[in-house]
């Protein structure tokens, strides 16, 4: 069953006047229970093609459907809800909220939910644990290791079960034996039918993943 | 998002940022404070004035210098009260006692501020020249001694009762009946004083008198003309009929524009619309710094946006709606205010009292409380909403680049 689906999306840019495309007529379909690798230079348009699947920004043209739903158009409000449900994100940034626990932090997205307190310590838990973190609840960001912090990040795009999980170069920051520790959790969470979208500019990252898609000058090879 | 959330989330933003947060909310705490006390001081100063003149007794007519008739307005009617260039020969107290009933009793009275000497002490105090039913008339009690009578104003004997401030001053738990005072280079023997008129600031300056015979004080001072005459009415309600027959006499030997009968009430009524203006305008200008609390609250809200855009992004990307966002920073700004005007309300609830305590009157409103507390709220408000649409509208994709 396909989960994400880009139909002849563009996305177009205006920089000083002149339009940049970014994303050049990409159709593209992501199953369910998918690892899949988006793979190209910087500049290649794949952070785009990123921030389009995962709703954070709406295509020039084209569509987009979720679970068989056109997207595309949805008004802010209904692509948050959205985002909260169905998608998970992990960055190469790790953008976890500073002076905040680790458990607080995987808890985020159930605020928004509206999940009850009680039930979001014993989720956010939970999902820290199938990170392996259950013992670093209380930890902040500042007190992790860079492994650490990326663990509390798929932690949190876990929490709320959604259909599909983006990475941003989630390796990118760290040294190569933290990297191989998250690549295989990743690897743990899809054998678990978690679907997974990996973008990376490194083949050898990107080898983790069942398939690889190429993204050159915002077109797919 | 459940209110309940909102509410702990800013919060606990505002206390992870202590100092900053209190600096931020120092402009509201010093608005509320300063629109609560100095409301509270003319509040304060109504109520004394109010209570001094009950306390004088209610039918009592005035005859002053200059027109500052009812229709003359405040400002004209103070101008007059104050006696610069009086018309009014000391006779007419004789004239207007012709009229008799409904007006029982009349006394001419001059208001001289001078200095008090005892030995080699010194004091400024008001010398009032006035004949002796002024005792009875302005409701005057005598501590020791005797008050002066119509004797002693007839035959210009150089007699004082003093108030219980120049007691104090001069006279320092010693007996002052018998002793001597000097006053325009002359002796006054001491025959009496009198009981403290009240607390407060202002009470201390009601005490601070010396009365002499009318007599003597006409004599001693350059001017003969009276500043005020009293005129006490047999009933309250008989006020406008002797106000027309004292008029009507006096206009027989004085112009239309050289004096004013007036009643207590009128110049009660004068004083508490004067002392209203000033209530209004002090309450005025405090809320400009209200406003200028409030306009703090927005710039370090429109920091706290720019230095949280990347927090924005974040919680945007795990589903946060821009209304949440913007419900976020607002109940910061409006959290921050509050506090603000708590605080502030407390510290003008201290002014408050200690207003009160200087009149000796209660300087308590309940009004200004409010209106401070809800005009915080509002700052809170208006001058949160500008950050908190400028972090609602911030995009997604752009707050998680930001750096």
């Amino acid at each position: 069953m396909v989960n994400l689906e880009l139909r002849n999306v563009s996305k177009f840019y205006q920089m000083d006047g002149i339009i940049v495309k970014a994303l050049d007529n990409i159709s593209l379909k992501i199953e369910n229970g998918d690892f899949v690798s988006i793979i190209g230079p910087s500049g290649s348009g794949k952070s785009t093609l990123m921030h389009i699947l995962g709703l954070l920004d709406k295509p020039s043209l084209g569509k987009v459907f979720l679970e068989g739903e056109e997207v595309s158009f949805r008004d802010d409000s209904k692509l948050a809800f959205l985002r909260n449900k169905k998608i998970g994100f992990v960055f190469q940034a790790f953008n976890l909220l500073s002076r905040t626990s680790a458990l607080e932090n995987v808890e985020l997205p159930l605020i928004y939910a509206r999940i009850s307190a009680k039930e979001r310590r014993s989720k956010a838990i939970c999902a820290l644990e199938e990170v392996g973190l259950e013992h670093r609840l209380s930890h902040f960001p500042n007190q992790l290791s860079g492994g650490e912090r990326q663990r509390v990040a798929i932690a949190r795009a876990l929490v709320n079960n959604p259909s599909i999980i983006l990475a941003d170069e989630p390796t990118g920051n760290l040294d190569s034996k933290a990297g191989a520790e998250i690549l295989r959790i990743f690897k743990e969470l899809n054998r678990k039918k978690h679907t997974i979208v990996l973008v990376t500019h490194d083949l050898e990252i990107a080898k983790a993943a069942l398939k690889i898609v190429r993204v050159k000058d915002g077109k797919l090879e | 998002m459940e209110i309940l959330e909102i509410i702990k989330l800013s919060t606990s933003a505002v206390r992870r940022n202590k100092t900053r947060s209190f600096l931020t909310i120092l402009g509201v705490i010093i608005g509320v404070f300063a629109v609560i006390s100095l409301v509270s001081l003319g509040t304060g100063l109504r109520n004394y004035i109010t209570d001094r003149f009950e306390s004088l007794g209610s039918n009592n007519l005035y005859v002053i210098p200059g027109n500052g008739d009812e229709e003359g307005g405040g400002i004209n009617r103070m101008q007059a009260m104050s006696g610069i260039g009086s018309k009014l020969k000391p006779s007419l107290v004789d004239d207007i006692k012709k009229i008799g009933m409904p007006i029982v009793e009349v006394i001419g009275e001059l208001e001289i501020p001078g200095v008090v000497k005892y030995r080699n002490k010194r004091l400024t105090a008001t010398i009032i020249g006035a004949s002796s039913e002024i005792f009875t008339l302005d409701n005057l009690e005598i501590d020791q001694g005797r008050f002066f009578n119509r004797s002693d104003v007839g035959g210009d004997r150089k007699v004082a009762v003093v108030g219980s401030e120049v007691v104090n001053k001069l006279f320092e738990g010693k007996d002052p009946i018998g002793e001597e005072l000097i006053m325009f280079d002359c002796r006054f023997k001491i025959i009496g004083t009198l009981k403290s008129r009240g607390g407060g600031a202002m009470g201390a300056m009601a005490d601070r008198v010396t009365l002499i015979p009318i007599t003597v004080a006409q004599e001693l001072s350059d001017n003969n003309n009276l500043q005020t005459i009293m005129i006490k009415i047999s009933d309250k309600n008989r006020m406008d009929e002797a106000k027309y027959k004292v008029k009507s006499q006096l206009l027989k030997t004085l112009k239309e524009e050289d004096f004013s009968v007036v009643s207590q009430e009128s110049i009660l009524s004068t004083i508490s619309s004067i002392l209203g203006v000033l209530t209004t305008a002090l309450g005025c200008i405090a809320a400009i710094s209200l406003l200028v609390g409030g306009i703090g609250i927005m710039n370090i809200m429109l920091v706290s946006v720019t230095e949280r855009t990347r927090e924005i992004g974040i919680r945007k990307a795990v589903g946060a709606t821009n209304r949440n966002i913007l419900a976020q920073f607002l109940t910061e700004a409006v959290f921050l205010s509050l506090v603000g005007g708590l605080i502030g309300v407390f510290l003008g609830y201290l002014g408050t009292l200690a207003v009160g305590r200087l009149l000796n009157a209660n300087a308590f409103s309940w009004w200004s409380i409010l209106l401070a507390l809800g005009v915080s709220l509002l700052v809170g408000v208006i001058f949160g909403v500008a950050p908190a649409a400028k972090a609602a509208k911030l995009d997604p994709v752009e707050a998680l680049r930001y750096e």
